[in-house]
């Protein structure tokens, strides 16, 4: 894909938005995810009322026009809490990734770059906690240090890492024997040097592609946790705390769970479309994504 | 084969090693002393100091982990320290559940993801494909606890289809199976319509047509035949990420189950009951796993004549 | 009651919402028993036509038009489903690569077999005695275990050969054959040829023979269609084509086989490339390359002239005689 650009003469990036603008679902993903970070970040000035102030007076009532989506137990309003869980989920969601991206890269590459037994051990704690369902591994290390918004991104980022380990250590499997690669080497340029400066960026793409799906994933995951009483706690309006506080009154006000169920939907929805696109336009061998 | 069965059953052996040592370092390092919640207010400094020979967290972490080690061997996985009952037969008590729930969610998962990838697989980039895709999708992201609230309100409150919670019929497993299997399917499904559309292009699929084949034919007992490779795989890989659900929906229908069994003993801070339980649904994902492997050898001709 | 006529057969494709027309203007005719050798390059629509003629480009979301005429059928004008009884059944396919051309998965025995379950009602006994004999028939060593063989297991001429026996086990009337013989010795290929030949003669079938060895057309065919660059441009007899080539291309084209005897260096070669389809140039698509080339060659498209009974070519050369 770069050779294509060079060829086309444009900077990569107009090349990826005219493609982009033709793919419909991708778009769709586009249009999701920057309603949410235009929500997360403009957020005080969007809700309607305080997402914190208590009204006992209009405690579980139903969308209205004053409360498009209701109030809950405490008589807050949820469209409110809705909008700061945006921004919630997405600092949550990047920063969870950015931290499994970071350790799967670094992982990986080691792995792939040294080969051997250091590549055998790696890799076979990798397929281990890769093979593991995410929301175990995260409940334990929940366990392990504690509750609260700080500890969730640890072990979701700790939970999720392999699968860019994985996808890292294959790309650079693939690029250690280029000619670039051997022509750097017999230049003299020491390992760290190849690794960090010509190996890992030019295997970058598809781990960046799993990242924006991983994303969503990792939103999903912070409000299961959430939802089992071991993510943010009360009264933080995170997508998941919130439900899991709706989930008691289930019957008598559905709406408390079910708008910032639908919210998490279209943002997760949002990154798996954008990051399905990306597959598409990079050229990206990533099947096994998600 | 069978020389590949054993070698492959064998290294189970080594793996079984490294869960037990990964689950029993991480759980010793749980804050908190599970000690504190067994003594009765107003007890005396010697009454712990007895409780913890008692229970033997008094030794060093490689000797507790040895002693566990050789009594899990032989079925003896300790005591539940907030139960106070033997942890094997919590486990024999709760894991029918979770293995019903399991197979029927993977159940789910395969069929509905398999005919959403070939109905949408059929139809390419028509109105049908893009929604058995919407609907594949909608299973990978929405949150599975999120959707069994939903569909309990509206099948078990809303239609009394149903009952809300339970673990006795059929009936109750339905719901919990439909929603662990939906995020199964919906990456079944997309897997499959990948693949599938994949060997619509091979050069086979012509001289099927110039025997006359009808396209359903062709679609079912060849493309499907061989799209089913990596489907397969991808489903033994991924066991654990589907399974995953039943954790929580466990939770959510109120279900005995090793998930909700693991989950109390969490909040509890059970030691014995956290270990056991997780050593066991780990090796089940393992398990799982080398199942669908066998399956894939067992599937590909080309694949069976290579551990032959 | 003709067998087999083409008329003005024309496949259309829509490729980034532009139409292409890889092949256009095929005529051609065939009777009972008679082989017929299409010749050209590679790209030049040989395998194309044969795929029209079956009715599976259109499967691959192609459009055929024109007029396949075989007995009383005018088989495009026919519905899928009664294609399905004609295709494999009455006209059978061996297609281009053997290689790739068999399903991975099942016993070579059994894609055999799956045509005549389809199309014969017979008993799964019969059935496998019947791929039996047309295996042996075509000289597969112990045809009784490769039946039981899956692809893989077997070598590039056996699959070849098992290839040709799905087309042969439903004894058709019409084999259209895409280069069936490449992946074989010389010695296998004499004797499939002779096989094919011995059918065509004793059961009145008739072989459309596609492939670019002209040696092989010279030995076994009745007639020959010269194919470029998606046009028929030359038709007619063996015999008349090969003494006295009208086309330009065909008489490149023969200039192109050695023979024994032949002076060091006088081989001649093609100047150029067939060109690829969509970049067809205007008028007659051979000018580019065509030595005699001459006014008109450039802007009008040469139509098929007759030339005598059963011979025709498109060459603005021959226009004048009659049209």
């Amino acid at each position: 894909m770069i050779e294509n650009n060079v060829r086309e003469h444009k900077p990569p990036w107009v090349v990826v938005l005219k493609k982009l603008s033709k793919n419909k679902l991708g778009l769709m993903g586009t249009a999701l995810i920057l309603c949410l970070i235009f929500i997360a970040i403009t957020a005080p000035f969007l809700e309607p009322y305080s997402y914190k102030e208590q009204h006992i007076e209009i405690m579980n009532e139903p969308p209205s026009l004053s409360h498009f989506m209701g109030t809950d137990d405490f008589g807050r309003d949820v469209l409110s809490r809705v909008i700061r869980g945006a921004r919630i989920s997405f600092v949550v969601g990047v920063l969870s990734v950015g931290i499994s991206v970071f350790i799967g890269v670094i992982v990986g590459a080691i792995a792939g770059f040294y080969g051997g037994v250091v590549d055998l051990a790696l890799t076979t704690i990798a397929d281990l906690t890769w093979a593991m369902p995410a929301i175990l591994i995260a409940l334990l290390l929940v366990a392990i240090i504690g509750t609260g918004l700080e500890s969730v991104v640890v072990a979701i980022g700790l939970s999720y890492w392999a699968q860019y380990a994985r996808l890292i250590r294959g790309q650079i499997l693939s690029l250690k024997s280029a000619v670039f690669i051997e022509a750097t080497k017999s230049l003299g340029a020491s390992d760290m040097v190849i690794l960090f400066k010509h190996l890992i960026p030019n295997s970058i793409g598809p781990v960046i592609v799993a990242a924006t799906i991983g994303i969503g994933n990792a939103i999903v995951l912070e409000a299961t946790l959430g939802f089992l009483g071991m993510g943010a706690q009360p009264p933080t309006p995170s997508w998941g705390a919130m439900m899991s506080n709706g989930t008691a009154y289930l019957f008598i006000s559905p709406w408390v769970i079910l708008f910032p169920g639908l919210a998490m939907m279209l943002t997760v929805l949002g990154f798996n479309l954008f990051g399905d696109a990306l597959i598409d336009l990079l050229d990206v061998k990533n099947k096994e994504s998600n | 084969m069978w020389i590949y069965i054993l070698r492959r059953t064998l290294l189970l052996i080594p793996i079984f090693f490294i869960i037990s040592v990964v689950v029993f370092s991480l759980i010793h390092l749980v804050p908190g002393d599970p000690i504190d919640s067994l003594l009765i207010p107003g007890s005396t400094a010697e009454d712990r100091v007895e409780l913890t020979k008692a229970y033997g967290l008094d030794k060093s972490l490689p000797v507790q982990y040895c002693v566990w080690l050789q009594k899990f061997v032989t079925g003896d996985m300790g005591q539940s320290i907030i139960e106070k009952q033997p942890v094997k037969d919590m486990i024999l008590y709760n894991m029918p559940f979770t293995i019903r729930l399991g197979v029927a969610s993977l159940f789910v998962s395969f069929f509905l993801g398999v005919s959403l990838g070939i109905i949408s697989s059929a139809a390419k980039n028509t109105f049908i494909d893009y929604i058995s895709m919407i609907i594949a999708l909608l299973g990978v992201t929405v949150p599975a606890f999120w959707l069994g609230l939903i569909l309990m309100l509206i099948f078990s409150v809303m239609l009394g289809w149903f009952p809300v919670s339970g673990s006795g019929s059929l009936k109750t497993l339905f719901l919990p199976a439909v929603t662990v299997g939906m995020g199964g399917a919906g990456l079944i499904a997309r897997i499959t319509r990948v693949s599938m559309l994949e060997m619509y292009n091979k050069e086979f699929v012509l001289l099927l047509y110039a025997k006359g084949l009808s396209r359903s034919a062709i679609i079912i007992k060849h493309i499907f035949r061989n799209a089913l490779m990596p489907v397969i795989t991808i489903f033994g890989l991924r066991l654990g990420w589907i399974l995953g659900g039943a954790v929580t929906i466990e939770i959510v229908f109120s279900r005995p189950g090793i998930g909700s069994m693991l989950l109390s003993a969490l909040y509890r801070r059970d030691y014995p009951v956290v270990q056991a339980s997780l050593v066991f649904l780990t090796m089940a994902v393992i398990i799982g796993a080398f199942i669908a492997d066998l399956m894939y050898a067992y599937a590909d001709p080309r694949v069976r004549d290579v551990y032959k | 009651m003709t067998f087999l006529k083409v008329s003005d057969l024309e496949v259309e494709f829509c490729v980034d919402k532009k139409k292409i027309t890889p092949i256009e203007q095929v005529s051609f005719e065939m009777k009972k028993g008679e082989v017929l050798g299409m010749v050209g390059e590679t790209g030049s629509g040989k395998s194309l036509t044969a795929h029209a003629i079956m009715g599976l480009s259109s499967l691959v979301g192609g459009k055929i038009r024109g007029r396949v005429q075989f007995g009383d059928k005018d088989l495009l004008s026919l519905s899928e489903r009664e294609m399905q009884s004609i295709r494999g059944s009455q006209i059978a396919f061996i297609p281009q690569n053997p290689m790739t051309s068999l399903d991975p998965v099942y016993r070579v025995g059994d894609q055999i077999v799956e045509g005549l379950y389809k199309h014969r009602k017979i008993s799964k006994r019969a059935a496998k005695l019947k791929a039996l004999e047309i295996m042996e028939k075509l000289q597969i060593p112990k045809a009784n275990h490769v039946f039981q063989q899956y692809p893989h297991q077997l070598s590039g001429g056996l699959k070849q050969r098992i290839v040709i026996a799905i087309g042969l086990c439903t004894s058709p009337q019409l084999l259209i054959a895409d280069e069936p013989t490449t992946a074989l010795d010389v010695t296998v290929q004499a004797q499939i040829m002779r096989l094919f030949l011995k059918m065509t003669k004793d059961k009145g079938i008739g072989l459309l023979l596609i492939t670019h060895d002209l040696g092989v057309i010279a030995q076994v065919s009745d007639k020959i269609a010269v194919m470029y660059a998606g046009n028929i441009v030359e038709f007619g007899p063996i015999k008349t084509v090969f003494n006295t080539p009208h086309h330009p291309y065909t008489k490149a084209l023969l200039n192109c086989i050695p023979t024994i005897g032949m002076k060091k260096g006088t081989l001649d070669a093609i100047y150029g490339n067939v060109p690829t389809v969509g970049n067809y140039p205007p008028g007659c698509r051979y000018q580019p390359r065509c030595p005699d080339r001459f006014a008109p060659c450039g802007t009008i498209v040469p139509k098929m002239t007759k030339l005598a009974e059963d011979t025709r070519v498109a060459c603005h050369k021959y226009n004048g005689s009659k049209d």
